[in-house]
């Protein structure tokens, strides 16, 4: 209980205390092989922002896992989606949430939506060098903005770069197949609803050129994540809402 | 002059106890009181911007009295160190009992060694997970820990408190039925009308995170 004082951030205790998460690569190390996560997008309705991901890992040609999670509520009012290497974005996000919830109690205050964007820049920014390797982590970022009382999302790259999005982003091995079928389906003042479907339409199509995208499967019942974030805070769907969304969105793409 | 070079145990820890006692005697009470869906803490605190009552993790809440840079520190600690145990094992492996004996073995060791004690006393509570068993600790400026049943008193009036709550305190209140009992407590205790309520409440039914600041002016205005 003496550890020197870090202020708010849970990642700097850590960091204090040595046991912070790092993996050690050194360059020129041929990188090892671990599971990836592929494609997760987000995406604006008139107030709030839905995510959703398919539930695929890959490791080279093949499936890894095939129920993993990819979206994941980080405090009461914003959520991330990892694609990248699964269990290094994994710990990334645990060590996020820690940190919203510490900063959260010792500061008797939430951050700023703005400020958990640039914290989890922060993060992404420490795993550059692993990014090197191969063994990269990108994540999407969306939260309701309690002080502009609107959603809003973030899409990052391998360095850290932060960039807000105004209408949808995608990230992953099928994003460029998901964010072109937004292109064409997106419109302004979407219902929490029709945003839903169209995120899961978007896995959908992203699913059937991309083979790392895993698609709905209707023979396991295994369907995406989504998530709704809006002024009631993050909200989980069910399977009994995102599985007759999934197998609309399978008819009308076939 | 002559200068003492020996002071008897006794002598010092009985000092010191004083010190302290009288330092806590100063500021106001806080205390806790289980209803029947989770824990009611409730403090008089005219001020509603420094808190004295915390969330510290998913089911367990802190709450201090005395000098307000003391427990703050304490209380902060106590977040570090569940939130590190969380993270580092799980977030079932963080209990009110260990936060409670490490609040136990800081106050201790600061109270024998350093030239100073801390002015306070720290209640730490927990709510089970079915809402049936809560559980309740009090530690005292020296480091002593008291495992109390049903409701706990912190600060200079504890000892008025408790007897009161020992007469009016039943199983099972209401939120709002708990609440009465406390103020009526209070009342009691400080023979006069409180100046401010700070209230928070470690809610059963909610998950994962069961803190929850509530607005006083819900509870008086009926």
């Amino acid at each position: 209980m003496n550890a020197p004082a870090p202020g708010a951030s849970f990642t700097d205790l850590l960091h204090s205390l040595g046991a912070r998460p790092t993996w050690v690569a050194q360059p020129g190390d041929k990188a090892p092989s671990a599971p990836e996560g592929t494609t997760v997008l987000a995406l604006r309705y008139n107030n709030g922002v839905v995510m959703a991901g398919d539930r695929r890992a890959t490791e080279g040609n093949l499936v890894a896992h095939r129920r993993i999670r990819k979206v994941y509520p980080t405090d009461r009012y914003s959520a991330v989606a990892i694609a990248g290497t699964a269990g290094v974005a994994i710990e990334m996000v645990k060590l996020f949430q820690v940190e919203l919830e510490h900063y959260e109690k010792i500061e008797g205050v939430r951050l700023s939506l703005e400020g958990k964007a640039s914290f989890l820049a922060r993060l992404v920014r420490g795993q550059l060098p692993l990014a090197i390797q191969g063994l990269g982590v990108v994540p999407l970022f969306a939260g309701f903005d309690e002080r502009e009382g609107r959603g809003r999302l973030y899409s990052y790259d391998v360095v850290g770069g932060r960039y807000e999005e105004t209408d949808f982003g995608s990230t992953g091995s099928g994003a460029r197949l998901a964010k072109s079928y937004l292109r064409t389906t997106y419109r302004e003042d979407l219902t929490a609803e029709d945003a839903a479907d169209l995120a899961v339409k978007a896995l959908v199509a992203a699913s059937q050129d991309d083979t790392a995208t895993g698609g709905p499967d209707l023979l396991r019942g295994i369907f995406p994540n989504v998530v709704h974030i809006d002024s009631d805070g993050v909200r989980e769907l069910g399977d009994d809402v995102v599985g007759p969304l999934a197998e609309q969105a399978v008819e009308s793409i076939l | 002059m002559t200068i003492p070079f020996y002071v008897a145990p006794e002598q010092l820890v009985r000092d010191k106890a004083e010190f302290a006692r009288k330092g806590i005697a100063r500021g106001r009470s806080i205390l806790g009181l289980d209803y029947a869906g989770g824990v009611l803490l409730l403090g008089e605190n005219p001020s509603t911007a420094l808190h004295k009552i915390s969330e510290v993790y998913d089911r367990i809440a802190f709450a201090g009295v005395g000098r307000y840079n003391e427990f703050e520190t304490l209380r902060k600690a106590g977040i570090r160190q569940a939130d590190l145990m969380g993270y580092l094992y799980s977030r079932d492996d963080v209990t009110a009992m260990g936060l409670a004996t490490a609040f136990s073995q800081t106050l201790g060791v600061i109270f024998i060694r350093d030239p100073k004690p801390f002015e306070v006393e720290v209640l730490i509570a927990e709510v089970s997970e079915d809402g049936s068993e809560h559980r309740l600790f009090r530690v005292t400026y020296d480091g002593t820990l008291f495992d109390e049943r049903n409701f706990v008193a912190i600060g200079g009036k504890s000892e008025q408190l408790t007897a009161a709550l020992g007469e009016l305190w039943r199983e099972g209140l209401t939120l709002k039925e708990a609440f009465d009992v406390g103020a009526e407590v209070f009342r009691r205790a400080e023979g006069r009308e409180s100046e401010g309520w700070e209230m928070a409440v470690l809610d059963a039914t909610m998950s994962p995170r069961t803190f929850r600041r509530l607005d006083p002016s819900e509870f008086t205005a009926s």
